[in-house]
Parts: C-alpha cells; sequence; structure tokens
C-alpha cells in the first residue's frame, strides 16, 4: 500500500471519529435544531464548493451557473421520491444523473467558449432552467414542490460530503485531473501536449455537475421543498464566494470556505442585510490582499506540522 | 386573431420593445465602452444603474425637480460615483489575473446593492409623477407621453456620445487607448485619466438609464439594477462588444424581441429568451452583429 492510501485511511478514520462524537451531540440534544440545520448546511454547502472547484478552481473554466445543476437534482430526486415513491438514495443517483446530463449536454456547446463569456453563459443557462422550472406546473411551479419528505440527516450528509470529497480529490490526483490543470494553466499549451481540451473540460463539468444535483437532493429532502427561489445565480455567487474565499485550486480551502461563510450567515441571520455587505467587502478585499484565496493551492494535509504528525484530518 | 388586429399588436409590441430597448442600449454603452477599453465586464453597471434612479428619485421627490434637472443631476452624481469605484476597487487591480477582477466586480454589485437596500429599506419607491400622462392615439396605436420622452433623450444622448467620442480629444484618446493601451501611453496619453472618464461617461448614461425607467414604470428597487443589468450587457454582446453602434444597435434589437416574446408567447419567458439570445450569439457568432471576426494568436 503506497503512502497515500494509507493517509486516505487515516483521515477517514479521524473522521468518522469527528462523525460519531458530532451524532452523539445530536442525539443527545447537546447540538439544538439551529445549529444540526446550520450543520447539515455546511456539509450541502461544501458538496456545492468542492464541486465548483473541480470546475473553477482545478480546470480554470469560470462557471456562474451552479445553482442551476443544483435545481435540477433537487427537483429531479423531489420528483423521483415524491412522485414515483422511489428511497431516498435512488432520488439521490437520479438527480445527480439528471444533474450530470444537463451538465454535459450544456457543456459540450458552452465550453468552447473562454473566462467572461463563458462565464455570463453559465449564468445565462442557470437561469434559463430555473425559468423553465418556474413554467413547469407539475413540479408546482413558481409556489415551488412541496410535499417533499425529510429524508436528509446528519449521517446522510455527512458520509456523501465525504464521499464527494474523496471522489474529487482522487479525480484531481488522477491523469484525468492532472489534465484538468494542465487546460487550467495553459489550454494552447496543453492542446498541443496532446491533451483532448474539449473531452476533459466537459468531464469536469459534468461531475461537477453531478455533485450539486446531489447536492440539490439533499437539500430538498431537508427543507421539505424545492424552491425555484433558493436557486438563483445570487446563490451561484454565493458558492463562488466559498470557492474562491478557500482559494481556486484547494479542496481543503472550499471545505473551510463553505464552513465560515455558513457559520457567518447563521450568525448573522437576524441581520440579512449586514451579511450581503460584508460578504461584498469580503470578497473585494480578499481580491486585493490575497488573490488566491486562505488557502491558494495548498490542501491541509501538505503542510509542514501534518507532516510531522504523519497523518491529520481532511 | 385576424391578420389586421395581428400587425396591429406587432406594431404596437414594436413601440413598446424600442422605447424599451432604448433605455437597454443606455446601460449597455457603459458596458462596452468599458469593456472596449480594459476588458472587464463590469457587472456593478447594472447597480449603478439602480443608484441613478435613486439619486433622480430623491431629485424628484425632496427637492421637488421637474424632470431634466433631475436627470442632469444624476448623470452627474453617478458618474463620479462611477469613476470613485474605478479607482478605489479596479484601478489596484489593473495587473492582476482576469478572474481576480471579475471577482471585484461581483464584489462591488453586491456591496451597492445591499448598502443602498441598508440606506433607502427594500421596499420598492414609487418614483413620483413628474409628468403627466398624456397618450397619444395615431391611429390604432398608442404611444404615451413616457415613451416620447425616453426616445428623445436617449437619441440625444447618443448623439452627444458619438461626437464626444469621434471629435473631441479626448474621444481620440479613448479609441487609443481601447487600441492599444500601452503605444497610446507612449504617446502621452494618460490612460489612468481616459480609463476613469470612460467609467464616468458609462456610468452617467446608465444614471439616465435608471431615471428614465423611473418615470416610465414609476416603481424603483435596489435590486432594480441585476435584470437590467445582464440584458444590457447581453445586449452589447449580441451586437459587438466594445462596438458603440453595436450596443446602440443591440439595446434596441433586445428589447423589441423581448416585447415580442411576452407579447405573443409569454411574460414569463421573457427573460429567457434574452438568455437563450445571449448564448446563440456566443456560440455562432461570438463576435457579435458589428464585430469582426478576430482570430486567437498564441
Amino acid at each position: 500500500m503506497n503512502l497515500s492510501r494509507i493517509k486516505d485511511i487515516k483521515i477517514i478514520a479521524l473522521s468518522i471519529v469527528g462523525f460519531a462524537i458530532i451524532q452523539l451531540l445530536l442525539t443527545e440534544n447537546i447540538i439544538g435544531s439551529f445549529w444540526e440545520l446550520n450543520i447539515i448546511l455546511i456539509g450541502i454547502n461544501i458538496i456545492m464548493s468542492v464541486s465548483l472547484n473541480l470546475i473553477n478552481g482545478y480546470t480554470g473554466q469560470f462557471s456562474l451557473g451552479h445553482a442551476g445543476f443544483m435545481a435540477v437534482g433537487a427537483y429531479v430526486s423531489a420528483i423521483l421520491t415524491v412522485k414515483f415513491q422511489m428511497p431516498f438514495l435512488v432520488g439521490l443517483i437520479g438527480g445527480a444523473a439528471g444533474a450530470g446530463t444537463l451538465g454535459f449536454l450544456i457543456g459540450l456547446p458552452t465550453l468552447r467558449l473562454q473566462g467572461d463569456y463563458l462565464a455570463i453563459a453559465t449564468l445565462g443557462l442557470g437561469e434559463i432552467i430555473r425559468i423553465c422550472i418556474l413554467n413547469i406546473s407539475y413540479v408546482g411551479g413558481a409556489s415551488g414542490f412541496m410535499g417533499i419528505p425529510r429524508y436528509t440527516n446528519f449521517a446522510w450528509t455527512f458520509f456523501i460530503v465525504l464521499f464527494s470529497i474523496f471522489f474529487i480529490k482522487n479525480f484531481v490526483n488522477s491523469s484525468h485531473g492532472r489534465a484538468c490543470i494542465a487546460i487550467r494553466e495553459n489550454e494552447i499549451a496543453a492542446e498541443a501536449m496532446g491533451v483532448d481540451t474539449t473531452k476533459y473540460k466537459v468531464m469536469a463539468f459534468t461531475i461537477g455537475a453531478a455533485f450539486a444535483g446531489v447536492a440539490g437532493g439533499l437539500f430538498a429532502h431537508y427543507f421539505y421543498i424545492a424552491h425555484p427561489a433558493s436557486f438563483t445565480f445570487m446563490a451561484s455567487f454565493n458558492y463562488l464566494t466559498m470557492v474562491v474565499m478557500g482559494g481556486l485550486g484547494s479542496i481543503t480551502g472550499s471545505i473551510v470556505g463553505a464552513v465560515i461563510l455558513t457559520f457567518i450567515s447563521a450568525a448573522l441571520a437576524s441581520w440579512p442585510e449586514f451579511r450581503m455587505i460584508i460578504y461584498s467587502l469580503a470578497l473585494i478585499l480578499l481580491m486585493f490582499y490575497r488573490p488566491q484565496g486562505l488557502f491558494g493551492n495548498i490542501e491541509l494535509t501538505d503542510l509542514k506540522i501534518f507532516k510531522r504528525f504523519k497523518g491529520g484530518r481532511k | 386573431m385576424d391578420f389586421s388586429s395581428f400587425s396591429e399588436q406587432l406594431i404596437q409590441q414594436l413601440i413598446n420593445g424600442v422605447s424599451l430597448g432604448s433605455i437597454y442600449a443606455l446601460i449597455a454603452l457603459g458596458y462596452t465602452m468599458v469593456y472596449g477599453i480594459i476588458k472587464l465586464i463590469n457587472f456593478a453597471h447594472g447597480d449603478i444603474y439602480m443608484v441613478g434612479a435613486y439619486i433622480g428619485f430623491f431629485a424628484t421627490s425632496m427637492l421637488h425637480l421637474p424632470v431634466l434637472p433631475a436627470l442632469i443631476i444624476s448623470m452627474v452624481v453617478t458618474g463620479l460615483l462611477g469613476m470613485l469605484i474605478e479607482r478605489l476597487a479596479y484601478r489596484p487591480l489593473r495587473h492582476a489575473p482576469k478572474v481576480s477582477v471579475l471577482i471585484t466586480a461581483i464584489g462591488v454589485s453586491l456591496f451597492l446593492e445591499y448598502t443602498s437596500m441598508f440606506f433607502v429599506s427594500p421596499q420598492p419607491r414609487t418614483f413620483p409623477n413628474v409628468m403627466e400622462s398624456v397618450t397619444y392615439h395615431m391611429g390604432p396605436f398608442v404611444v404615451n407621453s413616457q415613451q416620447i420622452l425616453i426616445l428623445v433623450i436617449t437619441t440625444i444622448l447618443m448623439v452627444i456620445l458619438t461626437y464626444i467620442v469621434q471629435k473631441t480629444k479626448i474621444g481620440k484618446a479613448m479609441r487609443a487607448v481601447s487600441f492599444d493601451t500601452e503605444t497610446a501611453q507612449l504617446m502621452g496619453i494618460d490612460a489612468n485619466r481616459v480609463i476613469s472618464i470612460t467609467f464616468g461617461i458609462g456610468s452617467a448614461l446608465a444614471a439616465a438609464g435608471g431615471v428614465l425607467v423611473g418615470v416610465y414604470y414609476n416603481s424603483i428597487d435596489p435590486l432594480m439594477g441585476i435584470m437590467p443589468g445582464l440584458k444590457a450587457f447581453i445586449a452589447a454582446v449580441l451586437g459587438g462588444i466594445g462596438i458603440i453602434p453595436g450596443a446602440m444597435a443591440g439595446g434596441v434589437i433586445l428589447g423589441v424581441i423581448e416585447s415580442l416574446v411576452s407579447g405573443f408567447l409569454s411574460s414569463t419567458f421573457r427573460d429567457a429568451a434574452a438568455f437563450a439570445i445571449l448564448i446563440l450569439v456566443l456560440l455562432f457568432k461570438p463576435s457579435g452583429l458589428f464585430g469582426k471576426n478576430t482570430r486567437e494568436k498564441v
């Protein structure tokens, strides 16, 4: 077994210990329902930011339509569990498949665009998805899809988060991931070296979209409702802020970004207008003083202190 | 629907579309000028338009000014605000990667939206009735005085803008900087000053759009800039980003298409139609209707 496998196993073991502690605190009601909600939101936001990081950070394709894929996942999974009485897992897989398929279909033509144009086109597509959902009366139209059972709990969220993080980490460390990073660094040079740029860009986009779909499924089955207003491009900006804050190209960064921003918005829940002012100022100041984000492209496990302990958390 | 009533409705929607579209054109001009000169999609531009509408609102409701002085005050103040934003937020990042500047622009946009929401409350405000609404019947068609005001003011502003860009010294400098910033600087042009003035002019035009929308729809709110901002960007891309006549034409075309979609299909698909146009343009003619094709160089 090579070193990175051993490190993975240690991280998984440690996170399961962490899971057991939080689960115990939850069942003993030491953590109240307000913070339970926020812990689950953190989990969903981690899936969103890590999957967005795969597209924006590792592949360098600036997407602003991530909330649209989350919406597709939320609605598809809700249709499967509510209208077809499927089990939750099937709903989540269906949501991922739906969002992934749409990501593939959208990515194929639009990923030819670059930079600002891609950003605006994905933003537009996210809005088109939302407006289309708004006009489908089968899923409740503008009033939202109601009556979704609450299947999401801490255990589901935790293990899906763990799965997403490891899936994306292993993807990034594979030859596919290296191709994606090569595209980010210089698309023309990557193409000249024989990287099929379209294939890898679409692959990263599809995987990112599929995980956004899973996050959407968890979201809908926690809040009993899937509403088009939850998936506007403001939500996409929110996930982008998490990724940029943590560092484009760092999974640890995305996790930390999701945790910090969810905590900030929970703490400022009574003053939502301040929350957004603080968000925007943080975003501007971050670009001034630390444009690479909190972690840059470094992982927590790369830091010296963790090398000394030969292991460490995710 | 028989043919004559169909064509009547068509022409009526065209009239509505042109007045909506000329407002898009006013905002699109700011986008296209800024993009032409520093290659930045200024996401905050739609919010500058919102600020312009609010300044017009306060000038008419608190100072009881008629519409024209309010329009001019709003244009001047908002123009200065645009220059200030450029100075504080974009100039320090002049040589930073494009993505950083794009994210800063998103940050500025959110900042303007939520700071104004904090100061003027999120509730929509009713724009005071600054001019009596007269409805003119020209045969079967209906044109109201607000639509005429929009068309007249937009035309005047566009003529002035064309004059500035084509005939004056600063206009020449703007064209030079947009063509090649470094060479322009070597020729003794102060590029920072030119960029600052470009932001000022663009923001003033957006403010004019904001005041006119306030007069036309009678309702303004702190998030009113998001959708028109995006639409104006679409208009700029449609006409060919960086090209001033393109932005004017793109705005009017987009307005007309939107009016036709909401008139003949359903108003809920209006925004989707605009985004669909954007994606089609980007996929098939990314340089826009008026643009020349440029080849990618290594």
